[in-house]
């Protein structure tokens, strides 16, 4: 027995060898790996923590019909009443926050409509399209078209 | 018409139409490849007896080691943060096939790699270590281990202990090259990759490249050191080339025969970028040139006498092709999976950089880097017998 | 600013009706806490979303809402929007497109009687997810309400994700050098706002909807609307539900 473990004692250092690098590894991975991984599930909490830590860039029509009620109040009446209000003026967040910080400037009507309600064959057949260039000429839709309650006359 | 994208055909979903997986991660299975096979090649003398391979023993084992060193290489240059590489050994996700990675690649070169390379050149290290001076006498003094014990005894343990390595070595060489083939057939998502042949596939294929490269480097090293070349140990060698090429190539057709016979609807999508796109690296390098090439080559050595220089000649031959062949295999998995649209309704095509970090250059260095560290290690551990080491 | 009692009542009113959750929430948002938002239990919503392609009209305000609510790279997308051209009724072989993914809208290309339609795009937050099941280090995951993230500190940018989503809705951020997709706005909808695609619809061809939420219309909608997911051979358990999607769609 003494004269096997002379003989294999060079297996033996390995052996210890391998087992050091083991301890070491399980120590640092103790400090090295993240918080409160594996609590939901195989991935690290505070991910989701992170993500939901997001800036906000669109405040919702909610926000924006809390001060402009009065839009919201002719939107309403229309058949622009289920487009949200910064489906057209942009994320406004900002504004929301502090109105004076972020001044929304006007979109441009010639683009901002077109895009929307230039006639395409791959659109619904209901909705209302025309093409602009035969519908106005060339002239600028809010000539004709208030954009809050579009209809004419209404 | 809106903007016409370069290299796309057809529609491809917005995200596809760049390639993720880049030349780097054709390299990587090609390198595990020869890694498993080399290992195999040793293997048939240690555990399966086969004597007349002998003299490529240790040098196949040199070849895996040098290129198991590089094989990390090309993933750490692809990840998008390699300094967070290390995570998968802290949170391997057990679902996931590459996540072994980590694990296999240190137990292969460790546990099997390096522990029997070790046990095989114990008696040699001891002996250089106590002999002469110098940088090199060191190194040999730290793989001692401080142990100088070359007893027959000690030696005899050496052989059991090394035969059971060798035995545990060869299923974690499939292990270590399957589980690539794993990674790519387990994607349902794709299905140039989706099936269950592509670990054994992958593995056959690394069988073939392995075999092919010990062979070569083998004849060419025993060229540059004057020393003639042992036929009984190539003409071994190449029948199981031979015979492990047909292997492949019948899973290979068996792959394609029932792709086109189940003719899902993935077929017409797949059939045409291997006419077009995937044309010459797949149709004319890796089946013609590269596999029935060699088969025809290597076959004709085992079906009639062929004097010697020309038998050298088609083992040369066969074995470079086989190399390019085996390296186009893994291009068109890699590649081609990624050329064509989920939608199966486009192509794309790959751009590949030049000097860029996942470009040619790169791979280029990857690729010739592991015959610099095998030069080193057959300086430092020379793999030839005693009697022949002269020049 | 001139204003009366009585549209100082109207005002308050509004907003303590309609606003009240938004209100608080957005106060948490205000002050920098917005993982504090109250009443958000993540055990309490299994989000999902409702596409109607039938009211898409490819104006692409979800995709440009998306970007600027997301800081999505250009050339990059989380949503994107196709049009598909069926011609002749042989919808197995449609012609699709899908210009910088709809984000400029589309121009005009079809005259002619085909069936063209379009249709919008975004993760769809499977619940048998593929993505997460590749991932090696759980840096992709599904959350407990439902919604598949990446841990943009943890990714390696292996891009096993991207290769293993049969919707094609996963790429590689080139300023994150992570993967990154669709998180359905989880920073929004954990506040009780909806995601910037929904908001900025202008014709809610696409709705959130949560399947924990006894009062949410999905659950009616599913009753009585034949709805489809993408790729159902695929078993994803895709949670965005297409409604009367159809046989052409890739």
């Amino acid at each position: 027995m003494k004269d096997f473990f002379r003989n294999a004692e060079h297996l033996i250092r390995v052996l210890v060898l391998l087992a050091i690098g083991l301890a070491a590894f399980l120590v640092i991975r103790r400090s090295v790996i993240p918080a409160e991984f594996g609590k939901y599930g195989h991935f690290r909490p505070g991910a989701m923590d992170d993500i939901r830590a997001r800036p906000v860039k669109f405040a919702g029509h909610a926000v924006c019909e809390a001060c402009h009620s009065d839009q919201a109040d002719v939107k309403g009446k229309g058949k622009h009443v289920n487009v949200a209000c910064e489906a057209c003026h942009g994320p406004l967040a900002k504004h929301a926050e502090d109105p004076a910080s972020l001044v929304p400037t006007l979109p441009d009507t010639a683009v901002l409509c077109a895009r929307c309600h230039e006639a395409s064959q791959a659109k619904p057949k209901s909705f209302p399209q025309v093409v602009t260039a035969e519908h106005s000429g060339g002239v600028a839709c809010n000539t004709c078209h208030k954009p809050h309650n579009p209809q004419i006359g209404g | 018409m809106g903007t016409i994208l370069p290299g796309v055909e057809g529609y491809m979903y917005p995200n596809e139409i760049e390639l993720q997986w880049s030349i780097l991660i054709v390299l990587y299975p090609y390198i595990t490849g020869l890694v498993a096979g080399a290992f195999i090649l040793a293997s048939l003398e240690r555990v399966f007896k086969v004597d007349a391979v002998k003299p490529t023993y240790r040098l196949a084992l040199l070849v895996a080691l040098a290129f198991l060193l590089v094989a990390p290489l090309p993933l750490q240059l692809h990840l998008g943060h390699p300094e967070r590489s290390f995570e998968m050994y802290l949170t391997p996700h057990r679902s996931s096939a590459m996540a072994m990675f980590g694990f296999v690649y240190l137990w292969y070169l460790m546990i099997v790699l390096l522990m029997e390379i070790w046990l095989d050149y114990r008696k040699d290290i001891v002996e250089w270590a106590h002999s002469g001076s110098g940088f090199k006498t060191w190194i040999y003094k730290i793989l001692t281990l401080g142990s100088r014990n070359i007893s027959p005894a000690a030696l005899r343990i050496d052989d059991k202990v090394g035969y059971i390595i060798t035995l545990i070595g060869i299923p974690s060489a499939f292990l270590l090259h399957g589980y690539v083939g794993f990674i790519f057939g387990s994607v349902k998502a794709n299905p140039w990759w989706s099936t269950p042949l592509m670990p054994v596939v992958f593995i056959f294929s690394a069988m073939v490249s392995g075999i092919a490269a010990v062979m070569l480097l083998y004849m060419l090293t025993s060229k540059l050191r004057r020393v003639p070349i042992d036929m009984r140990c190539v003409d071994t060698i190449g029948q199981y080339l031979f015979y492990t090429f047909i292997i492949d190539f019948s899973l290979e057709m068996l792959d394609l025969v029932h792709r086109l016979y189940e003719a899902d609807e993935s077929l017409r999508a797949l059939d045409f970028m291997v006419h077009t796109r995937l044309y010459f690296s797949q149709v004319v390098l890796q089946i013609f040139v590269g596999t029935l090439l060699p088969i025809a080559l290597l076959g004709l050595t085992q079906v009639t006498k062929i004097a010697e220089n020309t038998r050298k000649a088609i083992y040369s031959i066969a074995g470079a092709v086989t190399l390019v062949s085996i390296l186009a295999m893994r291009w068109n998995v890699v590649i081609g999976g990624q050329l064509f649209s989920k939608s199966f309704l486009g192509y794309t095509s790959y751009k590949m950089g030049f000097a860029t970090r996942e470009g040619l250059l790169p791979a280029i260095i990857l690729i010739l880097l592991p015959f610099v560290i095998l030069y080193v290690l057959v300086k430092l551990l020379p793999p030839w017998p005693k009697s022949e080491a002269a020049a | 600013m001139e204003m009366t009692r009585r549209d100082l009542l109207k005002k308050s009113g509004k907003f303590i009706l309609l606003t009240s959750a938004a209100a608080a929430a957005w106060d948490c948002v205000l002050s920098g806490k917005a993982e504090a938002a109250p009443n958000y239990d993540v055990t309490q919503h299994w989000w999902a979303m409702i596409i109607d392609p039938e009211k898409c009209i490819g104006c692409g305000n979800c995709v440009r809402a998306c970007e600027a609510e997301n800081d999505v790279p250009p050339g990059y997308f989380r949503t994107w929007i196709e049009r598909y051209h069926v011609v002749d009724g042989d919808f197995e072989h449609p012609q699709v497109d899908s210009p910088n993914g709809g984000h400029d809208g589309f121009p005009e290309k079809y005259k002619d009687a085909a069936r063209t339609f379009f249709l919008p795009k975004l993760c769809n937050h499977c619940a048998d997810s593929p993505c997460v099941q590749v991932c090696p280090v759980g840096a992709t995951f599904v959350t407990p309400d439902g919604v598949v993230l990446v841990d943009q500190k943890y990714c390696l940018g292996c891009r096993y994700c991207i290769q293993a989503c049969p919707y094609g809705c996963r790429f590689l951020n080139p300023k994150t050098n992570t993967a990154d997709k669709c998180t359905l706005c989880y920073h929004r909808i954990t506040q009780g706002l909806t995601t910037a695609c929904c908001e900025s619809c202008p014709t809610q061809a696409r709705v959130l909807a949560d399947l924990k939420n006894p009062k949410d219309p999905i659950h009616e909608f599913l009753r009585t609307h034949s709805v489809q997911v993408l790729k159902p051979q695929m078993a994803t358990h895709a949670k965005v539900f297409y409604k009367n999607l159809d046989g052409s769609v890739r």
